[in-house]
């Protein structure tokens, strides 16, 4: 199970956090210009990488709030956290 | 006279069903991942299609990744016609596997049970019933009381947390010897001429004017007239290296076994409401599955607390388990598609061919993807029964959503 630091309650365990997959992903500023292929790439394409992924997380059974978090998915370290709206981190 | 050494009086090492070999410099064919996806499609390229110039790579040891991790259950009571197709095709495989292979697989068709929770799921089931006899798929829906007949140790009581409400049944399904499925498709694929190279992992493909000429690997480049990817979890990473983004997110899943008991589980069950799986091994072991870990990770290892409400479940539905110790709890990676449906097909690279996102399920694929897959890079058109399962259906939005259906749970 991760320990995850949540940027509001501090580190809580996994079980307390609801996963929301890749950050940073925006709504398309004018969804009806979008071609077939670029609402596909929007709606099912996400990254997957083995590596370093910004990712979103909701500390569902604390203080309830969405941040962002930079884990490893090939170790699971978690390299930092940060809110939202807040910049992506660079990588240690 | 000096003691005899432990050890020098073993037999002598029995035949082996392979040899492992350096890589050559080409190959007609080659395929990524020696999995049970790999052997399959590696056998029937060499047995339907006469192509035998092929090399299996495989970064580890043979069928050491998820085919070495599956709870090795065989159906094909999916609800979509799409699903069926395949599905079905390969349990009519499985039946004749063990004669067409010439080797004991340890297919036993013991039965599936799906359960039903709720009066949404009693109507799902139904429903899925129904649409498996439309497809020729024996399928049965089956009151609590039919469970129990089925599945004795199965609690049917009205008074817990999810009740049984009833089950689909169907009694074609049942469980492999996954090991000795690899073996038997490696032995078989090897006698035909088939190469079969380990510690060998592909690090990137090689494309030349929209065509794949070759893969570069930790033993050396090997050309390739044609690459067929059958890296499951880790497609993704290899796909990047040809600059082909793939639908996938690759996540941990779970499975555990307890020590081994005496026979007590005579079918499988299956709960995607409490979500768990539950079969019991022919050496005695109850194999039991999990879902997902919720986040993305290459880690093949996954968090306790997916084990934890795995047992409650099936502890809920099974209270003869409560004294079973648990002997051993693994993870592999796998491979998930927005709709939990497979990628089976063409890729952008001409001569690059898919065969991913079986996210859950992909053991019980194994002949039947292997058979229209080697079709596919043979012809280099998807076969009848994979061609709804392309790439391009998530821009054409034509979607084999078996998250939406029953049974998703693999």
């Amino acid at each position: 199970m991760l320990l995850i630091p949540c940027p509001w309650c501090g580190p809580r365990e996994e079980a307390e956090f609801h996963y929301g997959g890749q950050a940073h992903v925006a709504y398309p500023e004018d969804p009806a210009a979008l071609s077939d292929e670029e609402w596909a790439r929007y709606l099912f394409f996400r990254d997957n990488p083995k590596g370093v992924f910004a990712e979103r997380w909701s500390h569902s059974a604390g203080c309830r709030r969405w941040f962002n978090a930079l884990r490893d998915t090939a170790t699971n370290q978690i390299h930092g956290v940060y809110r939202v709206g807040e910049p992506r981190p660079v990588a240690s | 006279m000096s003691p005899r050494p432990p050890g020098a009086d073993l037999p002598e090492h029995p035949d082996r069903l392979w040899n492992a070999a350096e890589p050559k410099s080409s190959y007609d064919v080659v395929i990524v991942g020696g999995g049970g996806h790999g052997l399959a499609t590696a056998y029937y390229l060499a047995k339907n299609h006469g192509i035998t110039n092929v090399a299996v790579l495989e970064r580890g040891w043979l069928a050491g990744g998820n085919m070495a991790r599956n709870t090795t259950i065989i159906r094909s009571n999916y609800l979509w016609d799409e699903s069926a197709g395949i599905y079905e095709h390969a349990l009519k495989l499985w039946e004749g596997l063990e004669d067409e292979l010439d080797y004991p697989l340890l297919f036993s068709q013991r039965g599936v049970l799906n359960l039903a929770h709720s009066l949404q799921d009693v109507r799902d089931s139904v429903r899925r019933v129904e649409a498996n006899r439309l497809n020729g798929v024996d399928a049965e829906w089956l009151d609590p009381r039919q469970v129990k007949e089925v599945c004795p140790i199965v609690e049917i009581s009205p008074d817990v947390r999810y009740p049984v409400m009833g089950a689909t049944f169907q009694p074609r399904a049942g469980i492999a010897k996954h090991d000795y499925v690899a073996w038997g498709f490696a032995r078989a694929a090897a006698a035909l001429g088939v190469e079969f190279i380990e510690n060998c992992e592909v690090t990137g493909l090689r494309v030349s004017d929209g065509r794949v000429t070759g893969v570069e690997t930790t033993r050396g480049s090997i050309a390739a007239g044609r690459v067929a990817l059958c890296a499951a979890g880790h497609t993704s990473v290899v796909a990047a290296t040809a600059g082909i983004d793939l639908p996938l997110q690759s996540h941990p899943l779970q499975a555990l076994v307890s020590e081994l008991l005496e026979p007590v589980h005579p079918t499988v069950v299956m709960s995607n409401a409490v979500h768990v799986y539950v079969s019991q091994a022919h050496k005695g072991e109850l194999v039991m599955g999990a879902g997902i870990d919720a986040a993305n990770s290459y880690r093949q290892r996954g968090a306790f607390h997916i084990i934890e409400q795995q047992m409650a479940a099936a502890l809920e539905l099974f209270p003869i388990f409560a004294r079973a110790h648990v002997l051993r709890t693994w993870g592999g990676v796998v491979d998930v598609t927005p709709d939990a449906s497979p990628i089976v097909g063409l890729s952008p690279v001409d001569g690059l061919y898919l065969n991913c996102g079986w996210g859950t399920g992909g053991f019980k694929a194994t002949p039947g993807v292997g058979w229209c897959f080697a079709h596919t890079v043979a012809h280099d058109e998807p076969h009848p029964l994979a061609a709804p399962f392309s790439l391009d259906r998530f821009v054409t939005g034509a979607l084999v959503d078996e998250h939406g259906a029953a049974a998703v749970a693999h």
